[in-house]
């Protein structure tokens, strides 16, 4: 919490003061956990000494929850309530889980995303993964024995605004601090990158169970800078395993097999894929509902036939991503496979063909963004060793805009724009007296409204009435350092402005995270409200104790006003923190980071000031 | 609250204010500055250094972005210095220009039209000298001649640039996708 940090960003806090944070893959088929432990990142297993937890959630009837292997036992005798892949659902309605085709569950169109009714009642997606994350963080506070201060959770760096947010919910609700979102082919380069001191541009080419990434990064003297990147957040390793089971569907004549077998044929077909990788045939026996023995083959090459479609699909968004960076194929000095479904021969001699060199296998592919999230996790929680001090520059992979007449698209922060980033464009009224206006956000490349995702809309109210055109109506984008939006308009040509903020519609309010935490039974109330206020003593401690460094370090950027008006705040803080109400406390402790903010503002532009004032007389030194 | 920020672009990263810029220098007082601002660096700090940390990147990125291209660059100074390089309002262009225009938009359809990915090509490297020669100028009257209304109409046909190198781009990219870019490696159908 040390105000340090600005002076010394490569400061280390005392060993004491190590703050437990971890690094979350949270993936389409398996999730995994890692943390530095001493100076080197490491999968943490689980008491079986198995680092991967598949991303598989049952829900009995009788409310119990099982996770990972367990869970996975059940997907063919109870596949209705055996959540498989469910990252592919986060942030998604009806509409887009039907491409899906068959699933064995049963969907439910809901607000924003879509739920699965199951034995134990509706779940969303974001519940359904907040349980996978549940059991990490348990596996990580006891294999690390402590509080976790934090998390990194990586998410595909081609996921839109919604399922960003959806993930980061799903995080808040298994009760992590969420340090940031990270996206998954950045994360791999922080870990080969460190590993391997590499200097150049890397294409990574990141195939997980479900998800397509590609990104451009430059490294140089400890700066990760991602370029560019592009992707297919509805491809991956399962659709190849759908090929298989398709085509054995059509090959035996089972076109309309029940969910149960459609679960029995798609876990022979992952089988099989994965012998394939190192074996030129293989073959299954699966035994279906009415009791028929199927035996099942495919040969290697009957593999790569039925899905070379599937390569080549990920063939347009690396050029894509290669001409949005402005490089050609032979400026890239290295490409990192990333992802288990890159283990497939004929996808490796793909991507060497295309980049026309061999790629770079020397880090797990399962393992490396679970271990590059751990290392930014332990940065960022303020855990930097002396020269660690390594800097990470991504980019937002999918334009954000707003709708205009005519169901068009106004582009008002293209893609591959350097985070965080804002943008304002200036809007007017097409009609005289026009009090209202809508505003429509949208995330996409496309230029009709219909073809981009809708983010958000919300009304601006209190326009004063004049004549059309007239008005001057700002609608400002902020995008953060997790690649989050929040978007605000205010009117300002009569000084009577009015300004409104909104979330985009997935995310989830505090209140209706209180409310599904509430929900989940695991917990009395008066244990969260222990929880809660020891959570905001921590918080109200760090925030106090950060003050006083910055009023000792800076007491002349104070006016005597602003010293008492920070010295009230503080005392209130004081107050509540001895006190039991945790919701009081919250309310102090934000009060006094809102006052805080304006010297918060001046020191910064202090510590700015004197770096260029340093380069200065460096230059003149040096000349 | 919004930061006051009172420097200018060029300022923020210790730059003289001027169209030159040492492309090297900008990118290592960019790194310094975001190293000092980023968000990454204040993730453990209170709620209000996160706010102002990051106001501050995303200053930092703004400035950078409109630095690090020469068009955005020259068109920031110009504002700078009071005039209006007036893109949307201002399309009048000598005829010369406008000629060549013409010609160059019929070859992208010609060359899309035809699949012609070389013709393409060269078309883009005949725009790029264009491009450089312009970019000549444009130093020449923001620098030394402190010709401000040149300026603002080598800013305008450097835009139109920019759109005929984004529909070449395109074409590219419609050729690209319309032809299996991967064939199959040498693998017989059925043998095993």
């Amino acid at each position: 919490m040390s105000l340090l940090q600005i002076s010394e960003p490569g400061e280390s806090p005392e060993p004491h003061q190590r703050r437990l944070a971890v690094g979350i893959d949270l993936g389409t088929t398996h999730s995994l956990v890692a943390a530095v432990r001493s100076s080197s990142a490491e999968c943490l297993p689980d008491a079986q000494g198995r680092v991967l937890l598949p991303s598989i959630v049952h829900y009995g009837a009788a409310g119990g929850v099982e996770v990972g292997y367990e869970a996975g036992t059940r997907a063919s005798d109870d596949p209705a309530n055996t959540i498989a892949s469910v990252k592919r659902f986060m942030g998604r309605g009806v509409a887009d889980v039907a491409k899906y085709g068959a699933l064995p569950y049963r969907f439910v169109d809901a607000p924003g995303m879509v739920a699965i009714e199951t034995a134990a009642g509706l779940r969303s997606p974001v519940q359904v993964s907040a349980e996978i994350l549940k059991t990490l963080r348990a596996r990580a506070e006891q294999s690390l024995g402590g509080e976790l201060h934090g998390a990194v959770v990586t998410v595909p760096a081609y996921f839109d605004d919604s399922q960003r947010q959806a993930t980061k919910d799903a995080a808040r609700l298994a009760g992590l601090n969420v340090l940031r979102l990270l996206n998954e082919p950045t994360a791999a380069a922080i870990a080969y990158g460190l590993d391997n001191a590499s200097e150049g541009t890397f294409a990574v080419f990141d195939l997980g169970g479900g998800t397509f990434d590609l990104s451009i990064l430059r490294l140089t003297r400890g700066v990760f800078e991602v370029l560019s990147t592009s992707g297919d957040s509805a491809l991956g390793g399962d659709d190849f395993d759908q090929a298989i089971a398709v085509h054995w569907r059509v090959t035996h004549g089972l076109a309309d097999a029940s969910g149960r077998d459609t679960r029995r044929l798609l876990a022979a077909a992952r089988q099989v894929k994965e012998r394939l990788t190192s074996e030129e045939s293989a073959d299954a026996q699966v035994t279906l509902t009415w009791g028929q023995q199927l035996h099942l083959g495919l040969t290697r090459a009957e593999f790569e036939e039925i899905t070379a479609p599937l390569v080549r699909k990920t063939l347009g968004p690396t050029r894509k991503a290669l001409r949005d960076a402005g490089l050609a194929v032979e400026q890239i000095d290295g490409v990192v496979l990333v992802g288990g479904a890159t283990r497939m021969p004929h996808l490796q001699r793909a991507v060497a063909g295309y980049f026309r060199r061999e790629p770079l296998v020397n880090l797990d592919p399962e393992q490396v963004v679970a271990l590059g999230a751990a290392i930014q996790a332990n940065a960022l929680a303020g855990n930097r060793a002396a020269g660690d001090d390594w800097l990470l520059l991504d980019v937002i992979p999918l334009s954000l805009g707003l709708e205009t007449m005519g169901g068009l698209v106004e582009k008002v922060i293209p893609r591959n724009s350097t985070i965080p980033v804002a943008r304002a464009q200036e809007f007017t009224t097409f009609k005289d007296g026009q009090t209202a206006m809508a505003v429509h956000v949208v995330q996409g490349e496309r230029e009709l409204v219909s073809d981009c995702r809708s983010l958000a809309r919300f009304e601006l109210r209190g326009i004063p009435p004049m004549v059309a055109g007239a008005a001057r109506i700002a609608v400002t984008f902020q995008v953060d350092a997790d690649g989050l939006l929040s978007v605000s308009a205010r009117e300002n040509t009569t000084g009577v402005s009015a300004s409104v903020v909104v979330k985009p519609s997935y995310g989830l309010t505090d209140d209706e995270v209180a409310t599904m935490l509430r929900d989940g039974f695991d917990h009395a109330q008066a244990d969260r409200d222990a929880r809660a206020l020891a959570e905001q003593r921590v918080d109200a401690e760090g925030l106090l104790a950060a003050l006083r460094t910055a009023i000792a370090q800076d007491a002349d950027l104070l006016s005597p006003e602003d010293r008492a008006a920070l010295g009230a705040g503080t005392a209130s803080v004081e107050v509540a923190a001895r006190g039991t109400d945790h919701r009081a406390l919250k309310a102090a402790v934000e009060a006094l980071n809102r006052l805080s903010e304006p010297f918060a503002g001046r020191r910064m532009d202090r510590s700015v000031s004197r770096a260029l004032a340093g380069r200065r007389l460096d230059e003149v030194a040096s000349k | 609250m919004t930061p006051e920020f009172t420097r200018n672009h060029f300022e923020l990263f210790g730059l003289p204010v001027a169209y030159d810029v040492d492309p090297a220098e900008l990118e290592r007082a960019y790194r310094d500055l975001q190293g000092r601002v980023h968000p990454d660096r204040f993730a453990s700090a209170s709620e209000a250094e996160r706010r102002v940390a990051m106001q501050w990147a995303t200053r930092a990125n703004e400035a950078y972005r409109t630095l690090r291209n020469p068009i955005d660059r020259a068109r920031y100074l110009l504002a700078l210095k009071g005039f209006d390089t007036g893109e949307e309002s201002n399309t009048s262009m000598p005829p010369d220009f406008l000629m060549q225009q013409m010609e160059w938009r019929e070859s992208v359809e010609d060359g899309r039209a035809r699949h012609d990915a070389n013709a393409l090509e060269g078309l883009r490297r005949e725009i790029g000298e264009s491009r450089t020669e312009m970019h000549a100028f444009l130093a020449r009257a923001l620098g030394g001649d402190r010709n401000y209304d040149a300026g603002c109409s080598l800013v305008r046909k450097l835009r139109f640039l920019d759109k005929i190198e984004a529909e070449i781009d395109d074409a590219l990219e419609a050729i690209a996708e319309s032809v299996p870019a991967l064939r199959r490696a040498a693998s017989p159908k059925g043998n095993a």
